[in-house]
């Protein structure tokens, strides 16, 4: 039976060789190779919401007044169609809500897998020769994601997203010499733009920007499987030539799958039981129309942050303005972040001059300095992650806002260098006793060996060993 | 009587019965290694399976009657999210208790494949030989395929006014236009009260006109004896109610703040503040940023009280209004 199966498919598409190949391809076995996986099915989460999501969804700022029943505090209330169309799949579709928001809590674990699994990339230096491409691949998709993430945010036209459309937008005008003629152009006017911006963000959505991180997934899985999984050196038979894993077929298989039927209930549970982003309690957007306490989804935390810690001045010599001040916090922070996941690979090969390939893994502490560099970014952009919740704080806890924001101005600077050296120390504190531990090995094992050899001595001549 | 309990029988045979296996023989070569059936997995496997088909029955019935279900986002969540968690337990058991999970080594693929790479450049460079002018020829493909590029990307000029940049400095102000609140009634000078903010446009505009940026203002009115406006603002109050922007300097959120000071030692003057990035500007000294991101003063628009004691403008704002840009300070508001 399976066998006739296997020779029709054989015969029609000469596939066996290749199939064959597949069912036995490695998967060294760690938990952390699964976080890109947890990012590859948190995509496919969305495209499945997603497409469920259009049939719904109106892309027209056209104003109109709400008129549904279903929901009395918007009752009478000017908005645009696109903000009406989604109240009412919140609020009056079964089951809409659930998909919406299972649509948007897939959108932050997916960004979430991906940094995550870009930190266990990095601190392993997976992405070494020969495996550059696939690191620049997965560094553009998370640059993809983000900005498809903010367009999804942007196309509900809630109070929270038009205030996060406007941001934007302003980041864009302040780009150097080109800002105002780019955001002319892109938005078909000043802001808010003419009635064209909806349906071209919409479909650059739900369209364009999912095809090409369709097409680099594609070209990211591809070269990991032409190349090979990396491995971490956990067994004797683990080496630069040889690698030791789990074949796809049958050992991987059901695993993966359970871990993609696994990601989309989690993901399901979340867009049930945890509400996320309530848009009929925001209320429509007008650009006269803003709200306090505002914090967007956590992937733009850094941004915001980045924004509020700026001082406030535009660069500006002899009455013309170069740079506006949104530009620092908005686009050179991202762009220096990005910049530096960029350059990584080519800095640290100029450094160390390793131009070798690379199928084993380091441990972190095995690259010091690099695990030091990591640490330090991490943490810097954390910290600004930290200042743009400062007005949470500021309620919460009552701390002062002006003064945080003057606490953070100093310590985004400070710490992440100490942090960048305390992780120095302790991967060197880790290698040196791992030193003492293989020395006190050897020392046994040489007691060992001479132990044996006075047991197989000739008995006649004791006194030589003794001394 | 005897059909019923044959189809019983049956359907126990059916769901625990476990076929026999054959014992391998000695000689039969195996790719995955044979391994003792482990039939407690195995139920648990089925039971697995039978309580994901369980909640994906449960997630259809609640959303057949989810008008009469109070509540049934979460439970149309906890059902979905639970079929889809049991069916995953169940691939999980399988994977890591019914089949065989053995480790195998294998030769990673070889760093390069000179031969192959010889023939590649070969087959390269031995194809164009019969071109004797090879470098004007590259030079012509650059230049066609360029311009082709070009050529093609050239229509998306059409997306916007790339170079038509002048609506950034227009606004609806004129001299002479009143204020009015959102429901289009204009104010009178005695409408506006000291520590409180009003919303305010130029009378006659349409819905549409109002979300322009230049159209919105936010009024206050403070006492004259606490106002320092510069020299070159000088009279554009109007007997202490002042009219600015509504639309912060910085990133261009709405500016629906307003620090009437209250505490004194802590904060000790007025502010108008930005929620998205608490840009802070003083109405009593023009607009000025006294902290927070914005590089730029809040516009001031001039104003009158007309003999009716309606507020009208009395000309433009004294600078662009909404975010800056390159080069934005060379400008000024046009009505």
């Amino acid at each position: 039976m399976t066998r006739r199966a296997v020779r029709w498919v054989d015969q029609r598409t000469a596939s066996a060789p290749l199939l064959r190949k597949a069912l036995r391809y490695l998967f060294p076995d760690h938990w952390s190779f699964l976080l890109g996986e947890v990012a590859l099915y948190a995509f496919v989460v969305l495209v499945a919401t997603g497409i469920y999501l259009t049939f719904f969804f109106v892309d027209s700022t056209k104003e109109v007044v709400f008129r549904g029943d279903y929901y009395p505090a918007l009752y009478g209330q000017r908005m645009s169609e696109a903000y009406e169309s989604v109240v009412h799949l919140s609020l009056a579709v079964h089951a809409g809500l659930l998909i919406r928001q299972t649509h948007h809590w897939a959108a932050n674990v997916f960004i979430a897998a991906i940094v995550l699994h870009l930190f266990r990339i990095f601190f392993t230096g997976a992405y070494r020769k020969p495996r550059e491409l696939t690191y620049w691949l997965g560094v553009t998709m998370l640059m993809l994601a983000l900005l498809e993430a903010y367009m999804g945010y942007s196309l509900v036209d809630d109070l929270m997203s038009g205030m996060g459309l406007v941001i934007g937008y302003s980041v864009g005008l302040s780009l150097p010499f080109v800002g105002q003629n780019l955001m002319n152009w892109l938005f078909d006017g000043m802001f808010p733009g003419s009635a064209n911006l909806w349906p071209r963000m919409y479909i650059a959505h739900v369209l364009i920007f999912p095809i090409l991180i369709g097409l680099l997934l594609g070209a990211h899985l591809l070269l990991v499987a032409l190349r090979h999984h990396t491995q971490f050196r956990r067994k004797k038979a683990q080496t630069e030539r040889t690698i030791v894993g789990v074949p796809a077929w049958p050992g991987q298989a059901p695993r993966s799958l359970g871990l993609m039927v696994g990601t989309a209930g989690f993901l399901f549970l979340l867009g049930g039981l945890v509400q996320i982003n309530p848009i009929w309690l925001w209320g429509p957007y007008h650009t006269y129309s803003s709200t306090n306490g505002a914090q967007p989804d956590w992937y733009l935390g850094w941004l915001i942050g980045g924004l509020r810690l700026m001082p406030g001045f535009d660069l500006t010599i002899a009455g013309y303005t170069l740079v506006p001040n949104p530009f620092w916090g908005g686009a050179a922070f991202p762009l220096i972040v990005f910049g530096f996941l960029y350059f990584w690979p080519w800095l640290e090969r100029r450094f160390t001059g390793d131009h070798a390939f690379h199928n084993l893994l380091d441990r972190p502490r095995d690259a010091p300095v690099r695990t030091a560099i990591g640490i330090g970014m991490i943490s810097w952009v954390f910290l600004v992650f930290l200042a743009g919740a400062s007005d949470r704080v500021n309620v919460t806890f009552g701390i002062g806002y002006v003064s945080q924001i003057w606490i953070y101005r100093v310590v985004v600077w400070v710490l992440p260098v100490l942090f960048g050296f305390v992780a120095w120390w302790t991967c060197r504190e880790l290698q040196a006793s791992e030193v003492v531990v293989q020395e006190r090995h050897a020392a046994e094992a040489e007691a060992r060996l001479a132990r044996m050899r006075r047991r197989h001595e000739p008995p006649g001549d004791p006194g030589a060993l003794e001394s | 009587m005897s059909r019923v309990r044959n189809a019983i029988v049956s359907g126990l045979v059916l769901l625990l019965g476990r076929r026999r296996r054959r014992r391998p023989s000695e000689e039969e070569t195996r790719l995955v290694p044979a391994l003792p059936p482990n039939p407690a997995a195995e139920l648990a496997v089925l039971g697995l399976l039978g309580l994901s088909s369980l909640s994906a029955v449960g997630f259809i019935l609640i959303y057949a009657f989810a008008d009469s279900v109070p509540a049934a986002t979460p439970l149309l969540g906890a059902t979905i999210g639970l079929a889809f968690l049991f069916l995953a337990a169940a691939l999980v058991v399988v994977g890591l208790k019914l089949v065989p999970t053995e480790e195998i080594a294998e030769e990673y693929p070889p760093h390069e494949h000179p031969g192959e790479q010889q023939v590649i450049a070969e087959l390269m460079d031995e194809s164009g030989t019969r071109f004797t002018r090879a470098r004007l020829f590259k030079l012509g493909l650059l230049g066609a395929g360029g311009t082709l590029g070009l050529a093609a990307l050239a229509p998306a000029v059409s997306f916007g006014p790339l170079f038509h940049v002048g609506d950034f400095l227009r606004t609806p102000w004129r001299r002479g236009r009143r204020l009015v609140d959102e429901n289009g009634k204009p104010y009178k000078a005695s409408d506006i009260a000291e520590k409180d903010f009003y919303l305010a446009f130029p009378e006659g505009t349409s819905d549409e006109q109002k979300n322009q940026m230049a159209a919105s203002l936010v009024v206050i009115r403070l006492p004259p004896h606490e106002l320092h406006l510069p020299p070159h603002l000088k009279g554009y109050d109007a007997n202490g109610i002042l009219a600015y922007s509504r639309i912060c300097t910085h990133a261009g959120c709405a500016i629906t703040l307003y620090r009437a000071p209250l505490f004194q030692p802590d904060e000790p003057r007025p502010a108008l503040v930005c929620p998205c990035h608490y840009s802070t500007f003083d109405p009593a000294t023009g607009g000025t940023v006294t902290f927070g991101p914005a590089g730029r003063d809040l516009p001031l628009l001039p104003l009158y009280v007309d003999s009716s004691g309606y507020l009208r403008a009395k000309g433009n704002f004294d600078g662009p209004v909404g975010p800056s840009w390159w080069g934005v300070r060379l400008w000024k508001a046009q009505p």
